[in-house]
């Protein structure tokens, strides 16, 4: 499936294009601007493309848009919604942050968790959310994903998650940290109850939520061109002053080096998920 | 941590004048090349050690020694990221930063202890986990968080004693243990304060400043219930002091041996951090 997407720009170039493309307020209607071909796309029809480009690039997409998207209508029911951190270092400036984050996402946290179904089948379902800190795991999104793995495990139902996040989050030092070993043991027990996960991985999955929940699903898929990896890309080139491979740490860079078992496009994502649940069911 | 268990009692803020280090200055302190090394630490503490080669995978990592030895009369599996000394050791360890080989050769000793129910000891001095495009390749986030899973349920007794810098998900890796030590002036941080620095402020000049907000000091740790005891560093580096850190091993070591909930109270020694 990679080669299908080889006309996407490697992810260097896409970078310097600016990869949050402005929303475009001309006269008429609002559109935005694709990173990797340029065109002009009206919003109404971005939106009726599951705000994918005809050239095959994704847009991100906000948590509970993801779960629309996947899980059947009206069916999500959110779990642990509302958690707040109690900003354990007292980090200066943290707190400012969470209330932009906060008011630039319209969600409280970085994590979407609850339970729904996708094609009349119950599975615990995550989204990260991208606005929100860039899905960055304090102790918050640490605590929602294990104690959704907890339930799944308890109720005996598989878990799908849409990753996206720029790994730990400093401010929360430690704790933070901390996080991926507890996700990490939650996975475990999940998994050595003989349930399924199944992770997708969407742009930008690295750092510490790479190195934790992210490579432990049973099935781990990505979206096209999506960044998927550790260090981060800037972070290696200082480090060892050489220059990267073309598309380096994209999801066909991943796929071919055997970290990830497929990539699905959005617009086959929620035939692909309920295909597989079902592969699953006993 | 307890719901009102904040660290700001950990802070060591504004005491550089009165003899107690500062965060930075333990940040300083711990990374210094002259502090003992994960294999001074083998050499001093155990004795008869088999170093075991490679992740039978791809290669061997230097950054990462493993092997098995006996702690007193108890055969032990022992795993040390290794810094070295001189310059060109340092070169060849590359620095104590481990690649994916050094994660899964661990994981794979780890494993082998668990077979024959050796406890294994792990002394964690990185920086971080190697930050290169053939890490990167060859799966370094895969890798480590393998170990965090694998770890969480090994069945015999792990202890990890962080000895120098505790640099992020790659000292993680090694953690995730049923006692976590700090020797006094090691760090254990989520970034270093100088990355920390420069995302948040763009100044890596700032980084002493990170260092303090980052409270990732032994002491630090400790109030926010991430590591269990701080070992004193008196005669660091001299008999006297592996000596007493040996005797305290083998206690743990015991201890830990004959405990029938150890997996249940490892999934709540890190299940409890964080919680809300
Ligand atoms: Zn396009």
């Amino acid at each position: 499936m990679a080669e299908l997407f080889h006309f996407l720009k490697p992810k260097n170039k896409l970078e310097e294009g600016g990869r949050a493309a402005a929303v475009q307020q001309d006269d008429g209607e609002p559109e935005k601007v694709c990173p990797n071909c340029r065109k002009h796309i009206p919003m109404s029809q971005l939106w009726a493309d599951k705000l994918v480009c005809d050239c095959g690039y994704h847009f991100r997409m906000k948590a509970r848009q993801r779960i629309r998207l996947i899980a059947d209508r009206d069916s999500f029911r959110e779990l642990y919604a509302g958690l707040e951190t109690e900003d354990p270092l007292r980090f200066p400036g943290y707190r400012e942050k969470l209330e932009t984050a906060g008011h630039a996402s319209g969600e409280s946290e970085g994590v979407v968790c609850g339970t729904a179904q996708i094609r009349k089948q119950a599975v615990c379902i995550f989204a990260m959310e991208p606005q929100f800190m860039m899905g960055s795991m304090g102790s918050v999104v640490g605590e929602k994903i294990t104690a959704l793995f907890e339930y799944a495990a308890r109720e005996r139902l598989p878990v799908v998650g849409f990753l996206v996040s720029g790994g730990a989050r400093m401010q929360e030092g430690l704790v933070s940290l901390m996080q991926m070993a507890k996700t990490s043991a939650a996975v475990k027990r999940h998994s050595d109850a003989g349930l399924l996960y199944i992770a997708v991985l969407t742009d930008p999955t690295t750092g510490g939520v790479t190195a934790s929940f992210g490579m432990e699903a049973d099935i781990i898929a990505a979206e096209p061109g999506a960044t998927v990896g550790f260090a981060g890309a800037r972070v290696i080139e200082q480090t060892t002053r050489k220059a990267l491979p073309k598309g380096f740490q994209t999801a066909e860079f991943t796929l071919r080096h055997g970290f990830i078992d497929c990539i699905i496009p959005r617009k086959r994502q929620r035939g692909a998920l309920a295909a597989l649940l079902a592969m699953h069911c006993r | 941590m307890s719901r009102s268990g904040r660290a700001d009692a950990g802070k060591t803020g504004g005491e550089g004048e009165t003899g107690i280090m500062n965060a930075y200055e333990k940040v300083m302190t711990a990374r210094d090349g002259g502090r003992p090394t994960g294999s001074d630490y083998i050499k001093n503490i155990f004795t008869g050690f088999a170093e075991m080669h490679g992740d039978r995978r791809f290669g061997d990592d230097p950054a990462v020694i493993g092997g098995i030895a006996y702690l007193g009369e108890r055969p032990v599996t022992v795993i040390a990221v290794e810094k070295g000394h001189s310059a060109k050791e340092r070169a060849y360890r590359n620095f104590g930063a481990p690649s994916p080989e050094g994660y899964r050769k661990a994981l794979r000793l780890m494993k082998q202890a668990e077979k024959f129910g050796r406890p294994v000891i792990c002394f964690v001095d990185t920086s971080g986990a190697f930050c290169g495009s053939e890490a990167e390749e060859r799966g370094q986030g895969q890798a480590i968080a393998e170990n965090l899973m694998e770890l969480s349920t090994l069945c015999v007794p792990v202890i990890s004693v962080v000895i120098g810098e505790g640099g992020s998900g790659g000292a993680l890796a090694l953690c995730v243990a049923d006692r976590v030590w700090m020797l006094e002036n090691a760090v254990y941080s989520v970034i270093s304060p100088e990355g920390c620095a420069s995302i948040l402020w763009h100044e890596p000049g700032r980084a002493a400043a990170a260092a303090e907000n980052l409270c990732l000091t032994a002491q630090d740790a400790q109030t926010l219930g991430v590591i269990e005891e701080i070992v004193s560093e008196e005669d660091l580096g001299e008999p006297a002091f592996y000596e007493r850190l040996r005797e305290r091993l083998e206690e743990t070591a015991e201890e830990l041996s004959a405990d029938p909930e150890l997996l249940a109270a490892r999934y709540e020694r890190f299940r409890k951090i964080g919680r809300l």
